[in-house]
């Protein structure tokens, strides 16, 4: 009976006059285009760089980031408040809010919104965040029907317990994850309601044509008063960033969704009216080479010193066209907890050399460097091959698909050398524990872990979970503190050799704008859609 | 004695022309030089222009290869194909001593400070590539690799599709059933998730990357011979030759396969630069020459986005492998002449 | 000549069956593990875990093969993992467009290639004859990329004669469909040539001539038949080939097509839509082939298939 309904489908499309545009007269429109299809608006479930800012939106979290920086402001919720241990968190929601079908939020609402993001069936990417909350862990294997540390206290009012004290929980709330989403239509749609999602969201789906077009419509209900200050994003899928550009001059296109291509990037700096168009500004991103601390000769912490000392991260920058700066530690310079003073390991190649000798490897030695196969990866990987050949280390590159380097990545002793590009870590929130769990910690280790360096060092641990245990405001800058020197520890260790932190180089149309800083906005990429706004000429 | 011509396949307004021609002065018969008159044996009562080819194949080849060569170098177009084969040839072989600079040295002054490679000038001749290496020295290598694969793959692929092609379309029946609908199913083959399986698995070699491109390539030419051999089998000097009781081996060689070889050609010369070109995507999975080693395709994969900024990244790469499968082509048209009998006294 | 269709319908289905067989096999020993790819890089192993229990993926292959055979005679070819949309609402999105494609690919192949070849063997070795030899062989190896941008660029960009990429009306078709008909075109005009010259030098033809028919109507009527054949086989093939996806055409063009489906979801490892890619190429592969094997005896009736 399915295969009846290809046919026909089919033949609709061959027959179906199709896509001339119906948006656009007269309305506040802006334009978007993106190479890959978007893939899911499922907060629950969207986890890429592409829809995660599109998710944002779409539905809302109980906090949310100030437009264009990183400070936490409750958002859904009107206030909240800390218990004394720091292990509960009470949000009072704000009256009014609804759901794009019409219904009021309510506290049920984010309980069972949680309890969707840690229930097996979601397959949520997300459940991981809040593992820390009590009773998730039984609720996950299925030993609890609800997770005891939720609890809905009045129809406005919820309280999270967890475990322990986890300073970045309130970031945890601002994840996508948490955006509240109605029970009803999740129930009606089922695995469908990625297509159709339902939230609180400033913009709700219009239309959306697979392969071709997704078509967001302002939600004139919205909680926040003259938000959004578009009527119409419109996001063409399926363009190939050298075409975009040209459609952008052509001023077909308001935003070039994956940036500027690698191709034009210097001309258009270099033209006077062009550069007027691109917003530069620092992203939460570092890219690095990881070293397997499992593999010999790896091991020596010598050896990996003198990894660090042998790259040309001048050189390498140069050859992206600068579209970076070199970086010399783990976090990125956004951070808290970026230690400016910080000098890193210098570029010297015959300091690296001794070093070399002194572990024992005079000659050097051979090893391996994985790398993704799309541009501008395979030219970086094969500039660190050229540099380490200075110093002795004659390394054999694969540059092989991102899946097949990650599971190499993901498997002890696979990938010696590792350059992250393309798969590089964005922080998923701005605070530095981002950087050290899930790819740094002795507890992801673990198969298929992306803790590639299989870095595990028990007393920076300790000192992590103590910063964690920071909640309070006024201890902020204790934390900030500890986290440089947790991360400085962790550079003497060398488990990664930082090369660069790169910028983010938005280009758009001349009638777009907005607050300061929101085309460079470190949460929203390529643009805070609710911020933007076309300005009239 | 009756000499056989091989009859028309459509006949023209209802008459079938040739066989109202006397006996001996059949159209496609050729006239056999006298001074190969002791090599014919029972050839002689073979449809002449298998009967030519088949004296012309031994005489000029076994007994005589001046012949071929002279012909060859009488045709200005196959000097000029084989004088630019010959060149190719060399500077690939001769590589190191040739190359101006070392192809995987990546040179300072090889990018502008913003980091864009080098138009070319008077240092580098044909200007740098995207990470400042010389892109003269890197043609030169490349050849080895590109010719090695765009060659050697590509007439292996050749050959199995050939085979096949041919045994299905003559033996039909069963033997056709079998052959072709295996053949469909290495088409359906997903060949890319096969690479990039090897590419994670084995370590990357052109012996793979050769692998892939016979187990993929040969379908093509199996097709389309299947089909040709289908229609030439059918003619009456294969029957003939069947009742004649020659054996299935020589039927193949003598009498289908001169039919095959302008076909052949075709596959054989455009299909270096595809072939090419598939062996720079197989080293974009992962699976072939491992970077920096250099081949033309694969300077050609990495830098065609730029195409726009760098022109000569795609042009001059570009250009080796069509000069290259060009010169073939040239070589190939003039053997292939010279080998057909049908075509000797007509030009 | 119903059972040779029917003999041929048979051997489709066990090869359909063989190829997803083949797919699978494949997908299940590539080093990448699809729950990773979903679960993304913050998951904790239980969540991975929960997640390969919740797809099947903890089974073993012959269950796991099982379980997918069951469904796809049922019709289901079963949800994406990333997009979490069905695999058939995926496809028939594409499905027109690629079809599209094709055909307009197809026409302008034989457009270019075919006048060209049969002049150049007619006209043989003049002047006509190698500025379409060297013109097949730069159409052959320029790649697509390269055309297809520079078509962009001096047609759409430099000069608006059409759009700049996209899909929609015919005037989207033409600047992708000749990109295609560069690349190909070259094969069609050289195995036309060559056919031609094959068949120009045939006795019935020089009868023709003899008897006092016009060159063009020679070459029309009497050869073009069945020079044909080969080119037939190469329609065939392209048939298959442009409805599997041409990844490259498709993404300079923004043309939504099956093969940048496929390639998105390689990249991810989305099985369902990888195999449900696979599966559509293979049928449009055997039916182009079925197609040239019902038209070859058409074009010459000594074919016959024993």
């Amino acid at each position: 009976m399915r295969r009846g309904w290809l046919v026909v489908i089919v033949v609709l499309a061959l027959l179906a006059p199709s896509g001339i545009p119906t948006w656009g007269q007269g309305r506040a429109t802006m334009i978007v285009t993106f190479k890959d299809d978007v893939s899911t608006l499922d907060p629950a479930i969207g986890y890429d760089w592409q829809n995660w800012s599109i998710i944002k939106s779409i539905s809302d979290g109980l906090m949310d980031y100030e437009p264009a920086t990183t400070t936490l402001v409750p958002h859904l919720a009107e206030s909240y408040s800390v218990s004394a241990d720091g292990r509960t968190y009470t949000f009072r929601l704000r009256r009014g809010v609804r759901f794009h079908n019409g219904r009021e939020v309510a506290a049920a609402d984010v309980k069972y919104t949680m309890e969707r993001v840690l229930n097996p069936k979601t397959q949520s990417p997300g459940a991981g965040f809040y593992g820390g909350i009590r009773g998730a862990a039984a609720f996950g294997e299925g030993k609890a029907k609800e997770v005891a540390g939720i609890r809905v206290v009045d129809k406005y009012t919820v309280a999270f317990t967890l475990d322990k004290p986890n300073a970045a929980f309130l970031h945890t709330m601002a994840l996508n994850f948490s955006h509240v989403v109605p029970k009803e239509e999740v129930a009606r749609l089922g695995a469908d309601f990625g297509h159709k999602p339902v939230g609180t969201g400033a913009f709700r789906v219009k239309e959306w044509v697979l392969g071709q077009r997704l078509v967001l419509e302002r939600n004139p209900n919205y909680f926040l008063r003259g938000r959004p200050y578009l009527d119409e994003i419109v996001f063409q899928v399926g363009v190939e960033p050298n075409v975009a550009f040209l459609r952008l001059q052509r001023g077909e296109v308001d935003i070039l969704g994956d940036g500027i291509p690698s191709a034009d990037f210097v001309k258009v700096m270099a033209d006077a009216r062009l550069s007027k168009l691109v917003a530069v500004g620092d992203q939460l991103q570092t890219g690095y080479v990881t070293i397997n601390t499992q593999v010999e000769p790896l091991n020596d912490v010598r050896v990996r010193r003198a990894l660090n000392m042998a790259i040309d991260k001048g050189r390498i920058v140069r050859i992206i066209n600068n579209r970076a700066a070199p970086a010399n530690q783990i976090l990125p310079p956004l951070m808290p907890g970026y230690d400016k003073d910080y000098k890193g390991y210098p570029f010297d190649r015959e300091q690296a050399k001794k070093l070399l000798a002194e572990a024992g490897y005079p000659n050097g030695f051979r090893t391996t460097l994985y790398a993704n196969n799309t541009d501008p990866n395979p030219r970086i990987a094969q500039a660190i091959q050229q540099d380490l050949a200075a110093i002795g280390v004659r390394v054999e590159l694969k540059t092989l698909a991102q899946s097949t380097v990650i599971e190499a990545g993901g498997t002890k002793g696979g990938a010696p050398l590792l350059w992250s590009g393309g798969m590089a870590w964005i922080a998923d929130y701005p605070d530095p524990n981002n950087f050290y769990w899930p790819i740094l910690s002795c507890a992801a280790l673990a198969p298929g872990t992306w803790n590639w360096a299989w870095y595990c060092n028990r007393e920076v641990e300790k000192m992590v979970e103590e910063a964690d245990a920071m909640v309070q405001p006024a201890q902020a800058a204790a934390r900030a503190a500890k986290f440089r020197q947790i991360y400085r520890k962790i550079m003497d260790d060398a488990p990664w050799i930082p090369v660069f932190n790169e910028r983010r180089y938005t280009m758009h149309s001349a009638r777009l704008g907005g607050v300061k800083g929101i085309f460079v906005d470190p949460i929203h990429i390529p643009v805070h859609y609710d911020e933007v706004r076309v300005q009239s000429r | 004695m009756s000499v056989l011509c091989p009859a028309p396949e459509r006949a023209v307004g209802g008459r079938i022309a040739a066989r109202e021609e006397p006996p001996g002065t059949c159209g496609n018969c050729v006239v056999i030089p006298v001074d190969s008159e002791r090599a014919v044996t029972s050839d002689q009562r073979l449809p002449p222009a298998s009967r030519g080819a088949a004296a012309a194949a031994r005489t000029h080849m076994a007994r005589r290869p001046p012949t071929v060569w002279l012909r060859l170098k009488r045709s200005p177009a196959a000097l000029l194909g084989m004088l630019v084969i010959g060149i190719v040839v060399t500077l690939a072989a001769l590589a190191p001593w040739v190359a101006p600079f070392d192809p995987a040295e990546q040179f300072f002054d090889g990018l502008t400070l913003e980091g864009r490679p080098l138009a070319p000038n008077g240092r580098y001749w044909l200007g740098t590539d995207l990470l400042g290496r010389d892109l003269l020295s890197r043609l030169v290598y490349g050849a080895r690799v590109s010719l090695l694969i765009g060659v050697a793959a590509n007439a292996a692929a050749l050959s199995i599709g050939t085979v096949i092609g041919t045994m299905a379309g003559y033996f039909k029946g069963w033997t056709a059933a079998v052959f072709m609908r295996f053949t469909d199913l290495m088409m359906a083959f997903p060949a890319l998730i096969l690479a990039i399986a090897l590419a994670a698995i084995l370590r990357p070699s052109l012996w793979i990357v050769a692998l892939v491109i016979g187990m993929v390539n040969w379908v093509w030419i199996a097709r389309v011979v299947y089909s040709q051999v289908l229609a030439i089998s059918g003619r009456e000097f294969i029957d003939a030759a069947r009742a004649l009781g020659v054996p299935t081996p020589r039927i193949f060689w003598r009498h289908l396969f001169p039919h095959l070889i302008p076909t052949l050609l075709v596959w054989g010369t455009l299909g270096i630069s595809t072939t090419v070109m598939f062996e720079a995507a197989l080293s974009f999975l992962g699976v072939g020459v491992r970077p920096p080693t250099p081949s033309w395709g694969g300077t050609i994969n990495e830098s065609q986005s730029y195409f726009l900024e760098a022109p000569w990244l795609v042009a001059f790469p570009g250009a080796a492998i069509l000069l290259t499968s060009l010169a073939f082509n040239l070589v190939g048209d003039t053997l292939r002449d010279v080998l057909d009998p049908t075509m000797r006294g007509r030009a | 000549m119903s059972a040779y269709l029917l003999r041929r319908l048979v051997q489709s289905v066990l090869i359909l069956i063989g190829v997803t067989f083949i797919t699978f096999v494949l997908l299940y020993a590539l080093p990448a593990d699809p729950a990773r790819m979903i679960a993304g890089r913050s998951a904790t192993t239980e969540t991975v875990e929960r997640i390969r229990a919740e797809l099947g993926l903890d089974q073993p292959l012959p269950v796991q093969y099982g379980r997918y055979l069951a469904r796809l005679v049922q019709g289901d070819l079963g949800r994406s993992y990333a997009q979490k949309v069905e695999v058939e609402a995926l496809l028939a999105s594409r499905l027109g467009a690629t079809f599209l494609l094709m055909i307009g690919g197809i026409a302008f192949e034989l457009l270019i290639g075919l006048p060209a070849g049969t002049v150049a063997a007619v006209r043989r070795r003049g002047a006509f004859d190698r500025s379409v030899m060297v013109g097949a062989f730069l159409g052959v190896s320029a790649p697509q990329f390269v055309v297809g941008l520079l078509l962009l660029y001096v047609l759409a960009y430099k000069w608006p004669l059409f759009p700049l990429g996209g899909y929609g009306s015919i005037a989207h078709l033409i600047l992708p469909a000749v990109t295609l008909g560069i690349a190909g075109g070259g094969w069609y005009a050289r195995i036309m040539r060559s056919a031609m010259l094959d068949v120009i030098h045939q006795d019935y033809v020089r009868t023709a001539r003899a008897k006092g028919a016009g060159e063009a109507r020679v070459v029309t009527r009497h050869a073009l038949r069945n020079a044909l054949l080969p080119v037939v086989s190469m329609i065939g093939l392209d048939f298959g080939t442009f409805m599997g996806g041409v990844v490259v055409v498709e993404s300079v063009f923004g043309w939504p097509g099956i093969g940048q489906l496929a390639w998105q979801a390689i990249q991810i490892v989305d099985i369902p839509v990888i195999m449900g890619v696979v599966l559509v190429s293979a049928v449009a592969i055997l039916l182009g082939n079925l197609l040239a094997d019902l038209v070859y005896p058409l074009l010459d009736p000594k074919i016959r298939y024993g």
